[in-house]
């Protein structure tokens, strides 16, 4: 008898192949971030040179205000969706009633529908309602589909929080404060920051609602889709892709630990 | 607690006051998102779905506030049919492309991987998830133009003319790849790829292995175990998966404008009806095309039972 089930070669290598397929595009920016060669993606690049990192810190000054307000709009999107989220989340695993089946598909509705509904459905209630563009409705727009990713978090983790434990304490004679305070939250502390952190993530890689709620301001990712369009310096928007990805990273690595740690919540073993 | 002499401290009897009624409390917790999502969103939502019903004045090209169906008379006229299949018929592929590319590594990764493994695969496919999505689209500009590593590798293995020919057929092919329908195929299925491999990933992983022992044990092949065991009780992530896939690929504008051969998807007219054409209330009936497939998408979705795979 065999303990360890083996894959057979062919799904390792089907699975192999897929990884490569994810993870070759995104090597290849890293590369190109280095070549000589400005006006074309010629491959292999001719020759590989520094300079245009510190052409993208010394000589845009362009790439700064868009990433500060990337990471501003980021962070007031994260703070709202970690509210409203999780307050949906409570609501919805707390009790049965009428409507809930509605509400919990109101509640993924915006990223199950297009980036673009979403965007011009907001730019025209904005122009009905005379709202003029600004950060806010930049950050209103981000936060609707982050509320989605904190709300899944955290009910994903209020389903595995055992009732018993909350009833035991509010028996040992906790209010229903307390019992938030020293049972609940450190229960589904852990779910919040990770569904913080992808929803931080998700606001500050966005550009497809941005498009309709900008205004003339741009974020990172709009300024990325001007260089797209009209290049100039072609490798230092691969520098800043670069950054991205370094900075995207972090907030992912810590939110799967913080989930995985989460498998052995208290109180769920059955 | 009535009795006590010392009065209790406030919030120890609001917390009373609310266990006492904890519909009430509910209630409380659900109205600020409610407000959010049903009334922010949802209300954005129906005061485009009105701007569907006014029409333009093609002399003015001034919104003409009057309900009328003209509009959605423009948007069944074939011109903008051929849109709505094209895109479509674009979702419907990716989203069959990706629930295959994703399946073997879901399956990887929620039976084989172990450990140190597990949580290397798990960040591969997040890696890609959350990293810039242009940053993506601009890796594989680099990867599909003519002179980039493509046409490099093809000439290196002396098949150049598998390319050539692949690029000559009618309809998929075009001057380039990354101006052809191959080319935003491609990137449509690498970009959304994730959204597939996570869910199915997370059905597989709830099926239990001793139910594929057993399986096996009866004498099934493997072949056998996959297509009446595995398929079946995967099949609610791999739905999932193919809302986000289908969703996407429905409403992106960006993809299809940077690498394709220019012809316009729904996101694209969309965006161009509503900027340059001031075109609202066409934009918007044009929205709803993706609206209604979604809802009739997420209803059959549900029944399958793929919001708890999510």
């Amino acid at each position: 008898m065999r303990s360890e089930p083996r894959a057979s070669i062919s799904l390792k290598v089907a699975a192999f192949v897929g990884l490569v397929f994810l993870h070759a595009p995104l090597a290849l920016i890293v590369l190109y971030a280095f070549t000589t060669e400005e006006k074309s993606f010629q491959f292999p690049p001719p020759g590989y040179t520094t300079r245009w990192f510190s052409a993208a810190w010394f000589d845009r000054p362009d790439i700064w205000p868009p990433l500060w307000l990337s990471l501003k709009v980021a962070l007031l999107a994260t703070l709202i969706a970690l509210v409203l989220g999780t307050l949906a989340a409570a609501a919805l695993w707390r009790a049965r009633f009428f409507g809930k089946d509605s509400i919990s598909l109101l509640f993924i509705l915006p990223i199950a529908l297009p980036g673009i509904i979403t965007g011009i459905a907001l730019r025209s209630a904005f122009d009905i309602m005379n709202v003029p563009f600004s950060t806010w409705t930049i950050v209103l727009g981000h936060a609707t589909f982050c509320i989605v990713v904190v709300y899944n978090n955290a009910l994903a983790r209020f389903r595995r929080l055992s009732g018993n434990m909350i009833e035991a304490s509010m028996d040992l004679g906790a209010d229903g404060f307390q019992t938030f305070r020293h049972v609940v939250l450190p229960q589904i502390g852990s779910a919040l920051l990770a569904g913080g952190m992808l929803a931080f993530a998700l606001s500050f890689d966005e550009v497809i609602v941005t498009t309709f709620t900008a205004g003339q301001q741009s974020t990172l990712p709009i300024w990325m889709l001007n260089e797209l369009i009209r290049p100039r310096q072609r490798p230092v928007t691969n520098v800043v892709a670069i950054i991205v990805i370094a900075v995207t990273f972090l907030p992912i690595l810590a939110a799967y630990y913080l989930t995985r740690e989460g498998e052995h919540t208290g109180g769920s073993g059955k | 607690m009535s009795s006590s002499s010392i009065p209790a401290p406030i919030h120890s009897s609001v917390s009373d006051f609310f266990y006492r009624n904890s519909r009430l409390l509910t209630l409380l917790f659900i109205v600020p998102p409610l407000i959010w999502i049903g009334i922010v969103y949802v209300g954005s939502l129906f005061a485009l779905l009105l701007q569907s019903f006014y029409s333009l004045d093609e002399f003015s090209g001034l919104v003409v506030h009057e309900l009328t169906l003209a509009t959605y008379g423009h948007l069944f006229e074939s011109s903008n049919m051929v849109i709505v299949l094209r895109t479509t018929v674009m979702a419907t592929i990716v989203t069959i492309a990706s629930s295959i590319v994703s399946f073997p590594i879901a399956y990887y990764a929620a039976r084989y991987a172990k450990g140190g493994w597990k949580a290397l695969f798990y960040l591969a496919v997040m890696m890609p998830l959350w990293s810039s999505y242009l940053v993506k689209v601009y890796a594989w500009k680099l990867i599909l133009a003519k002179e980039g590593i493509i046409t490099w590798v093809a000439e290196k293995l002396h098949l150049g003319f598998v390319l050539e020919t692949l690029l000559s057929v009618p309809v998929i092919g075009g001057s380039s790849l990354s101006f052809s329908y191959i080319g935003t195929f491609l990137v449509f299925v690498y970009i959304w790829l994730p959204y597939m491999i996570l869910p199915t990933q997370a059905a597989l992983e709830r099926v239990p292995g001793s139910l594929i022992e057993a399986s096996a044990d009866l004498g099934a092949t493997p072949g056998q175990s996959l297509r009446t065991v595995i398929l079946p009780l995967a099949l609610p992530g791999v739905i999932a998966g193919s809302i986000f896939t289908f969703s996407l690929t429905l409403g992106d504008y960006i993809i299809p404008q940077i690498i394709g051969n220019s012809r316009p998807f729904i996101g694209s007219t969309v965006y161009a009806l509503q900027g340059t054409a001031g075109d609202i209330p066409l934009a918007a009936a044009f929205t709803v095309v993706p609206i209604v497939i979604m809802g009739i998408y997420l209803v059959i979705a549900r029944r399958l039972g793929a919001f708890d795979a999510l």
